[in-house]
């Protein structure tokens, strides 16, 4: 099991417990959805059955892929319990735009997981973006996770966090 | 110049931590190489063919007299004695151990230089005009913008994995020394008919083994839009740019599958949805960075100075204020090119001497400013003429003062099979045997000739936009040579056509020889090896070459 650490409103990071089951395919075959717990769904699989179950009840996650447009999901923000993005590789940074694109554009609070190839150095880049759970790969603690992302006293641009950047900060 | 304030130091003293904290881990075996890999990169760290390379930025290629120094007490330290200038305006260190080089940092970091984003798919190291500041030509300063965009772009949290690396170059004069065309984004500062300050936009230029000279997408964005113009283009690329192979990763590949138009609606859909008033910078901020690049304190001068004429009686003066002193705005002041282009010696190799030398005229002579250019030499960007002479004497005395500039012996050649990993054949060597043909005299008949030779696909020494451009290729395990012509990376860009077939080391030296005697045969009048070609095409140079072959 992928150990989750969560950010709270204040900024604090902590080991949280993952009640939602991230239903995927097995050989090309969509896996059963149990039960009627949490679960995590493919775009195309919510787009499919999300309906039913939200209408059951169920509270529903929705997993983009770094190849699926963020766009797709805006009307059923509102509805969602939270939103997993996928890192497939460290290397690949669509995520970071989907997650900044729900927070400043769509305006959605919700969580935004990061699942997949979740690093310790790509911590500040997620939290900056608006990321604020993350399932990591690479044992990452709380307390390595939160000293990953307080590495830089400063920052020099605007992004979906509440960090001023260093023009504000001289101001 | 922009000085660095706190902000600036601590965010730099924060890096410099981290990664002294990731080479211990590494050191400690705690992290594999693997592991490792991508986090000596985001510093700068490459592991080449006999040792580690770190590559450090120089901002937009200027830096003053105590970074200078710092770089020449690296090179001394750390180094075997020198460094190399690359065609990024940047400087790098051939010969360092793993363990040494978080002390390195510390050193740079003390004269507010670092080795940020100088690798990895990010936003790499913004170059410009190294005249800026310096000629009449611009509408504007460009580091202004530079640093805007040095700002911006610094561990960007979305742009920092884009699908491959991302270069940008600014310039505001006319005549274009950033080769702003063959770049990501070639930002180009105008007056509109307004009168107001905006930049023409160029994406999608580019080298490497699918050269593309880049479209306008936007012939005015009002400067203080170009946080958030850069910010959509930035996007767009992100989230369409190939990521399945790396040699279709460059933006150009998505520019020209898209085609100009396509792109450009993308971009301006994107920009339409984009916050604006809080993506682009406060305009007093703009001011503050603008304030850095105040005018200097340059005295009232006359226009022509005694003491330079008068030098000029001795012919090799004569020679260098021809070919290596260009044109100030200021009245009674030059722009002094120190050539690191002497026969013999590596293109862009300058020895800590040097560097110090160069430091030293620069705080004496140049109002403490120093420029790097794209080929690979330096540049004094403020000296008054009536020094000119003395500034002369000591360069020559510490062999920086050969002549030719924008010559056939000033090429550029990227470090090759003698440091590079991915080189198929020697870079350097090649270059040495050419310059060895054109003497002063000679080189001055000749006239500007620009002459770059890569030692892989990848381009690094820019053989697409050379006048000539020579490509090493690799035949069945021999060094091979690809000869081009015609290619500019200036105002008048364009990409250079293929010769023939490619000629073995041995004899590439003869071959340029044998383009430069058809030129001259063909020349009328003042024409530049560019345009006889431009004129005449390929075939009398083709010709000549291949017949001699026989
Ligand atoms: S062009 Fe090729 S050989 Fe030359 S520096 Fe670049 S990668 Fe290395």
């Amino acid at each position: 099991m992928p150990k989750l650490i969560k950010r709270d409103a204040d900024g604090q990071f902590a080991a949280a417990e993952d009640a939602f089951i991230d239903i995927r395919e097995e050989d090309g075959v969509p896996a059963a959805i149990p039960g009627n717990g949490p679960v995590i769904l493919s775009l195309a699989r919510f787009q499919e059955e999300g309906d039913a179950l939200l209408s059951g009840g169920r509270q529903v996650g929705v997993r983009i892929a770094s190849n699926e447009a963020i766009e797709d999901l805006a009307y059923d923000l509102p509805r969602l319990a939270l939103v997993a993005l996928e890192f497939p590789k460290y290397r690949d940074g669509r995520a970071y735009t989907s997650a900044r694109l729900l927070r400043e554009r769509f305006g959605y609070t919700g969580e935004i997981r990061a699942v997949g190839d979740v690093l310790r150095e790509q911590a500040g880049f997620m939290v900056r973006c608006g990321i604020d759970a993350f399932e990591v790969s690479d044992g990452s603690s709380p307390e390595e996770w939160a000293a990953a992302t307080h590495r830089y006293r400063h920052v020099y641009q605007r992004a979906a966090d509440s960090r001023a950047p260093a023009w504000k900060e001289r101001a | 110049m922009y000085r660095y304030d706190e902000i600036d130091r601590e965010f730099l003293a924060d890096r410099a931590n981290e990664f002294r904290l990731q080479v211990g881990r590494r050191l400690a075996g705690e992290i594999t190489e693997d592991q490792f890999k991508p986090l000596r990169l985001m510093n700068g760290l490459y592991l080449q063919l006999h040792a580690y390379m770190l590559r450090i930025a120089v901002p937009y290629g200027s830096m003053d007299s105590r970074q200078m120094r710092a770089l020449a007490d690296i090179a001394r330290r750390y180094d075997r004695g020198y460094g190399h200038f690359t065609t990024r305006q940047n400087i790098q260190f051939n010969w360092t151990k793993l363990a040494d080089a978080p002390d390195m940092l510390d050193a740079l970091a003390a004269v507010d230089m670092h080795a940020i984003q100088t690798s990895g798919n990010c936003i790499r190291n913004t170059t410009s005009d190294p005249f800026a500041g310096a000629t009449a030509e611009e509408v504007d300063d460009p580091r202004v913008w530079c640093e805007v965009i040095r700002q911006w772009s610094t561990l960007h949290p979305e742009f920092s994995y884009l699908p491959r690396k991302f270069k940008i170059a600014v310039t505001a004069a006319d005549h274009d020394r950033a080769a702003v065309k063959v770049h990501d984004i070639g930002l180009i500062l105008k007056r509109g008919d307004d009168g107001s300050l905006g930049f023409e936009v160029f994406v999608g230029g580019g080298q490497g083994r699918t050269p593309y000279v880049a479209p306008s997408i936007r012939k005015h964005l009002p400067v203080d839009q170009l946080l958030s113009y850069l910010e959509a283009i930035l996007r767009v690329y992100n989230r369409h740019g190939r990521r399945d192979n790396i040699y279709k990763a460059r933006i150009k590949i998505l520019v020209s599958s898209l085609g100009a138009e396509e792109f450009t609606r993308q971009v301006e859909e994107e920009w339409s949805k984009i916050d604006v008033a809080a993506a682009n910078l406060p305009d007093t901020e703009l001011a503050r960075i603008r304030a850095a690049f105040a005018p200097l304190p340059f005295q009232a001068l006359p226009a022509t100075s005694e003491a330079f004429e008068a030098a000029k009686a001795d012919p090799a003066f004569a020679r260098f204020a021809r070919n290596n002193v260009r044109a100030h705005k200021q009245p009674g002041y030059a722009v002094v090119v120190v050539s690191l282009k002497k026969v013999g010696d590596t293109p862009g190799d300058a020895s800590a001497d040097q560097m110090d030398l160069v430091a030293d005229l620069a705080e004496t002579h140049s109002l403490d400013d120093i420029r790097v250019t794209h080929e690979q030499n330096l540049v004094l960007p403020h000296v008054k003429l009536d020094a000119v002479p003395t500034v002369y004497a000591a360069l020559a005395a510490a062999g920086l003062a050969t002549p030719n500039i924008d010559l056939a012996s000033d090429i550029i050649a990227c470090p090759g099979l003698d440091y590079c990993a991915l080189a198929n054949a020697r870079a350097i060597p090649v270059a040495q045997d050419i310059a060895a043909r054109f003497d002063d005299d000679r080189a001055d008949l000749v006239g500007e000739l620009k002459i770059k030779i890569s030692g892989c696909i990848n381009a690094c020494g820019h053989h697409h936009v050379g006048h000539i451009g020579i490509l090493g290729v690799d035949k069945k395990g021999e060094e091979f040579y690809q000869l081009s012509l015609g290619g500019s990376g200036a105002e008048d860009a364009s990409l250079a056509q293929i010769l023939g077939p490619a000629v073995p080391a041995n004899r590439v030296a003869d071959a340029v020889d044998t383009l430069v005697e058809t030129y001259l045969t063909q020349r009328s009048g003042e024409e530049r090896f560019l345009d006889t070609f431009r004129r005449v095409g390929l075939a009398p140079f083709k010709e000549a070459v291949y017949a001699e072959a026989h």
